[in-house]
C-alpha cells in the first residue's frame, strides 16, 4: 500500500521534474566509513541548532541602543538605566520560559559550530583531501570560517553587556588603526566618534541575523553541492582505488547514522546549555564606556587575535605628520589578514612545490607527507601560542607569576615554538615512515620450553579484527530479490536493474 | 527506452537476501535490536520529560536533562540501527572525470571567443561606453552606500561642521566642572590618598571620548606646592595632590580602570598596559605606545574641582591624522 503510494507520488514529480534518475544515484550514494569525516557533520548540525536556536532568541531580543529602566524579574537590576539589547537580553533568559537554555545553547552551538570548522580543516589539511579537484571547496570552506568567526563575534557583541561592549570598543580602535582610511571607516562604521550615535547593535543585529548567515549558508549550500558532484576522499584500502568510492550507502544506512548524529550533537549543545554557564551578563552588568572588569577575554576562536595584540611590542609609527599604530594594525589587521591568504591558497602553494597536478581521491596519510604535515603543525602551534597569549593576565595570576615573564614567555614562545614544531614533526613523520609494520597490531608469541630444554615459538592466531577479511565491495542492488537467485530468472521475478 | 539505456548498464544479477553484502554488522541482530528499541523507548521518555519539565518548572536544567536525554537517546538508537541492522556492504560506486572532452571544451572557448569577439571588437565604442557606465555606476553608488553611515573625520582640531567628527576635540575646556557620571561635583577634599574617581565635564557625563580618571596622590592643602610631577612642565597641571588623565587607554581605548596604589600604576585589563601616574602616565609595560593625555586641573575657592585647559593631544589610540 505504502510502496504504491510512493510509487504513485514519485511519477506524479518526476513526470515534472525528471528526478528518478538523479534521485536514484542520490540515494546510492556512497559514503566512505571513517570517523574524520564526521567533524564536518558536526559543524554542519551545530550550524542547524544555531540557526534554530537563533530563530528563538531573535523572537526577544530587541537590536536598540535606547535606555529604559530595567523592571524585569532580576533583582539586581531593576530600576536601573539600561539599554533596551541589555534589557531584552536578560529577559530572555530570566522571564522567558527556556529562554535561559535556548540562549546559552545557542552560544554553546557558535563555540562548537567553530570549533568543529577548526578540527574539519585540521583533518582535510593533513590527509590532503583539498588537493584537486577540491581546491575550490577548500576555499569556500576557509571563506565559512572566516565569515562564521566574524558572525561568532557579531552575535556576542548584541547583549551590550560590560564584556561585548569592551570588545565592540577595542573593534572600532582596531578600525581606527588603518593606515589612510582609518578614521573614515570607523566614523562611519559607527556613525560617529565611539561609542557612535547608538547604531552599532541595529547595524550589528543585521549582520548577524541576516547577511553573514545568508553568505554562509549559501556557502554551505556550494560546499554540500561540491561534496556530492565531486564525491568523498577516501584512505587507502582493500578496493579502494583513485577511481572509485567504496563505504555505505546514502539510504538507508548512513541516513541513519547521520540523523542519530544530528540528534547527539544537538544534545551534547542542549546538555552544555543547560548545565554548562556560558556568558552570563547579568553578571557583567550593561556596558558603559567608562567601565570595565578584569579577566577580559573574547570568546575562543577570538582569542588568537587579543592574544597577537597582548604580545605586540608597543611599536607606534609617528612621521611625516601622521601615526600609524602598528602595535594594533599589524597583529589585528594584517596578521589574520596574512593567516587567512595563506589558508586560502595553501592548496596552489603546495602544487606549485610539488608540481602535482593529478587528480586525488585517495587520502594521505599524514606522516607521508612530512613537509605538509610539519607545516600545519608550526601553523597550530603559533595560533595556539597567540590563543594562550591571551590569557596572560589570568596565566600571572594562576601561577602567581609576575606578568612581564608571562608576555615575554609568549613573545618567545611565539617565534621558537613553530620553528621546533616543524623540524619536530618532521622528524616524526620520517622516523614513522622508516618503521617498519607502523599502525600493525603485533601478534603475540608463545615461546616454548620444551622437555629437552629447547625453546621454540609460536605466533598465536590474528587478534579479532586484525584477520578481518573484507568483502569485495559491490554497487547498491536497489531490487532485493525475495526468493533464492537461481530461481530469479523467470517471468514475473524483478531484475536488478542500474 | 533510450533514455534509460543510457544510464542504466544492463541488469545485474539480482541480490538475494543473503548476499553478505546484505547483513547486519551486528553479530546477534536481535539483541542489537533489543538495544537500540531500549535507547528509543528512553528517547521518547526523555521528551515526554521535557513536555512535562516545561509546563511545571521554569528551571532550565531539567528542561535541558530531559531534551538531552531525549535527544541523545534517540540519536543513539538510530545509529545503532542503522550502523548494526543495516547493510554495510561495502558497496562501491565509480567516479567519472570531471572535465569535458577536448571538443566541448574548445566549442566553449569559441562560443566566448568568437561569438563576443564579433560583438565587442567590433564595437569597441560601445564597449567601452558600457564599461565606463557600469563603473561610474558602481562608484557612485558607494557614496549613499558608505558615506550616509556617518560623519567623517574633521581634518584637524578646527572647529567641527555639521557633518564632521573630529576625533581630536573632548568637550573639555578651561573651567569645565568635574562632575562624576551622576552628576556629583567633585570636591578637593572628596578623594582620600590612594582614591581614583571617573569624572567628566559637566553636562557630558557618561561621554566616552571625555572620561577622565582622577587620582589622588598626596595630601596637600590648597597653600602648599603644587605635587612635583615628574613629566617637565606640567608641575601647575596637578592640584593639591590631584592629578587628572583621559582615562581611555592609548592602545585599543579600553578604559585604564584599575589603580595600583602601592606602584602608583594604572593598568589597562584589556592588554595589560601599565602606565606610571607618577611621572606624566608614561606606558611602562605592555602595547600602549603613548602615555596617557593629561588634563590640566584646579580648584577654585569654594574647593569645586574644575578643568584648567583641555587635552593638549587627541585621546585614545592612535589613528592616520594623529600627527
Amino acid at each position: 500500500m505504502i510502496d504504491k503510494t510512493i510509487d504513485k507520488s514519485l511519477r506524479w514529480v518526476d513526470d515534472r521534474l525528471g528526478v528518478a534518475k538523479g534521485g536514484r544515484t542520490f540515494l546510492d550514494k556512497i559514503f566512505p566509513d571513517h570517523w574524520s569525516f564526521m567533524l564536518g557533520e558536526i559543524a554542519l548540525y551545530s550550524f542547524v541548532v544555531l540557526l534554530a536556536t537563533g530563530v528563538f532568541v531573535s523572537l526577544y531580543y530587541v537590536p536598540s541602543a535606547h535606555e529604559i529602566i530595567y523592571h524585569g524579574s532580576y533583582l539586581p537590576l531593576r530600576g536601573q538605566r539600561v539599554s533596551e539589547a541589555y534589557a531584552s537580553s536578560v529577559g530572555l533568559s530570566f522571564d522567558v520560559k527556556s529562554g535561559l537554555l535556548m540562549r546559552q545553547a545557542h552560544h554553546w552551538a557558535a563555540d562548537i559550530f567553530l570549533g568543529s570548522i577548526a578540527v574539519h580543516m585540521a583533518r582535510v589539511f593533513f590527509t590532503g583531501a583539498f588537493r584537486k579537484p577540491r581546491e575550490l571547496n577548500w576555499i569556500v570552506g576557509v571563506s565559512m570560517l572566516i565569515l562564521g568567526i566574524v558572525n561568532g563575534f557579531l552575535g556576542y557583541s548584541l547583549p551590550d553587556d560590560l564584556v561585548s561592549g569592551t570588545g565592540i570598543r577595542i573593534a572600532y580602535s582596531i578600525i581606527e588603526s588603518i593606515p589612510v582610511v582609518g578614521s573614515y571607516l570607523a566614523l562611519f562604521v559607527f556613525g560617529g566618534n565611539y561609542p557612535g550615535n547608538g547604531v552599532i547593535i541595529p547595524r550589528f543585529f543585521l549582520l548577524h541575523v541576516l547577511i553573514v548567515p545568508l553568505l554562509i549558508m549559501g556557502l554551505l549550500g556550494a560546499h554540500l553541492g561540491l561534496l556530492v558532484k565531486q564525491k568523498h576522499t577516501q584512505f587507502k584500502g582493500k578496493g579502494k582505488t583513485e577511481h572509485n568510492v567504496v563505504g555505505s550507502p546514502m539510504f538507508p544506512t548512513f541516513m541513519a547514522k547521520t540523523t542519530g548524529f544530528l540528534f547527539m550533537t544537538t544534545a551534547v549543545i542542549f546538555l552544555l546549555g543547560g548545565f554548562a554557564q556560558i556568558n552570563p551578563i547579568w553578571q557583567f552588568g550593561q556596558y558603559e564606556p567608562f567601565q570595565i572588569s578584569y579577566a577580559v577575554q573574547p570568546d575562543w576562536y577570538m582569542g588568537w587575535l587579543d592574544g597577537a595584540l597582548r604580545v605586540m611590542p608597543s611599536w607606534e609609527f609617528v612621521g611625516f605628520g601622521h601615526t600609524i599604530p602598528l602595535e594594533v594594525f599589524l597583529p589585528a589587521v594584517i596578521f589574520p589578514g596574512l593567516i587567512f591568504n595563506i589558508l586560502l591558497v595553501w592548496p596552489f602553494i603546495e602544487s606549485r612545490h610539488t608540481k602535482d597536478l593529478a587528480y586525488h581521491n585517495l587520502l594521505d596519510r599524514p606522516r607521508d607527507r612530512p613537509k605538509r604535515t610539519a607545516a600545519g603543525a608550526a601553523m597550530l602551534m603559533l595560533l595556539g601560542m597567540t590563543f594562550f597569549a591571551s590569557s596572560t593576565d589570568v596565566m600571572a595570576n594562576f601561577f602567581a607569576l609576575p606578568l612581564k615573564s608571562v608576555l615575554w614567555f609568549f613573545r618567545f614562545a611565539m617565534v621558537i615554538s613553530p620553528i621546533v614544531a616543524y623540524f619536530v614533526t618532521y622528524k616524526i613523520c620520517n622516523e614513522m615512515r622508516a618503521a617498519e609494520g607502523i599502525g600493525k597490531r603485533k601478534r603475540a608469541v608463545i615461546i616454548e620450553r620444551s622437555s629437552t630444554g629447547s625453546y621454540s615459538t609460536v605466533e598465536t592466531e590474528p587478534r579479532p579484527g586484525d584477520g578481518h577479511e573484507e568483502l569485495e565491495a559491490i554497487p547498491v542492488p536497489a531490487f532485493i530479490d525475495m526468493v533464492p537467485p537461481e530461481l530469479a530468472t523467470g517471468e514475473g521475478v524483478r531484475r536488478v536493474m542500474r | 527506452m533510450s533514455d534509460e539505456s543510457s544510464r542504466l548498464e544492463g541488469p545485474l544479477p539480482p541480490a538475494a537476501l543473503d548476499d553478505p553484502h546484505l547483513q547486519p554488522l551486528a553479530r546477534h541482530p536481535e539483541r542489537a535490536q533489543a538495544i537500540a528499541a531500549v535507547a528509543m523507548v528512553v528517547g521518547f521518555l526523555g521528551f515526554i520529560g521535557f513536555g512535562i519539565a516545561y509546563w511545571v518548572t521554569s528551571n532550565s536544567q531539567w528542561q535541558a536533562i530531559t531534551l538531552g536525554v531525549g535527544l541523545l537517546a534517540l540519536g543513539f538508537g538510530v545509529i545503532a540501527w542503522g550502523k548494526y541492522l543495516m547493510p554495510q556492504g561495502p558497496f562501491v560506486e565509480e567516479r567519472h572525470d570531471f572535465h569535458s572532452s577536448e571538443a566541448e571544451r574548445d566549442a566553449m572557448t569559441a562560443a566566448i571567443t568568437e561569438r563576443g569577439g564579433m560583438v565587442v571588437k567590433r564595437r569597441k565604442l560601445l564597449g567601452g561606453l558600457f564599461l565606463l557606465g557600469s563603473t561610474a555606476m558602481g562608484i557612485v553608488l558607494l557614496f549613499p552606500l558608505l558615506r550616509s553611515l556617518g560623519p567623517k573625520p574633521a581634518k584637524d582640531e578646527a572647529a567641527t561642521g555639521p557633518t564632521d567628527t573630529s576625533l581630536f576635540d573632548t568637550n573639555w575646556k578651561k573651567g569645565a566642572q568635574l562632575v562624576t557620571v551622576d552628576g556629583r561635583e567633585v570636591f578637593a577634599d572628596d578623594l582620600e590618598v590612594g582614591g581614583v574617581l571617573t569624572v567628566f565635564p559637566k553636562g557630558f557625563e557618561g561621554s566616552s571620548p571625555d572620561q577622565v580618571i582622577l587620582i589622588r596622590l598626596a595630601e596637600l592643602g590648597p597653600n602648599d606646592p603644587p605635587y612635583p610631577i615628574a613629566a617637565p612642565g606640567r608641575t601647575e597641571w596637578g592640584v593639591q595632590g590631584y592629578v587628572a588623565y583621559s582615562k581611555l587607554c592609548t592602545h585599543l581605548g579600553c578604559p585604564v580602570g584599575l589603580y595600583q596604589e602601592l606602584t602608583q600604576q594604572l593598568v589597562c585589563p584589556c592588554h595589560q598596559s601599565i602606565f606610571n601616574v607618577n611621572s606624566g602616565a608614561i606606558p611602562e609595560f605592555g602595547p600602549a605606545p603613548r602615555p596617557l593625555p593629561q588634563l590640566p586641573i584646579t580648584v577654585d575657592s569654594s574647593g569645586l574641582m574644575k578643568a584648567n585647559g583641555s587635552f593638549d593631544q587627541a585621546v585614545g589610540p592612535g589613528f592616520w591624522e594623529r600627527p
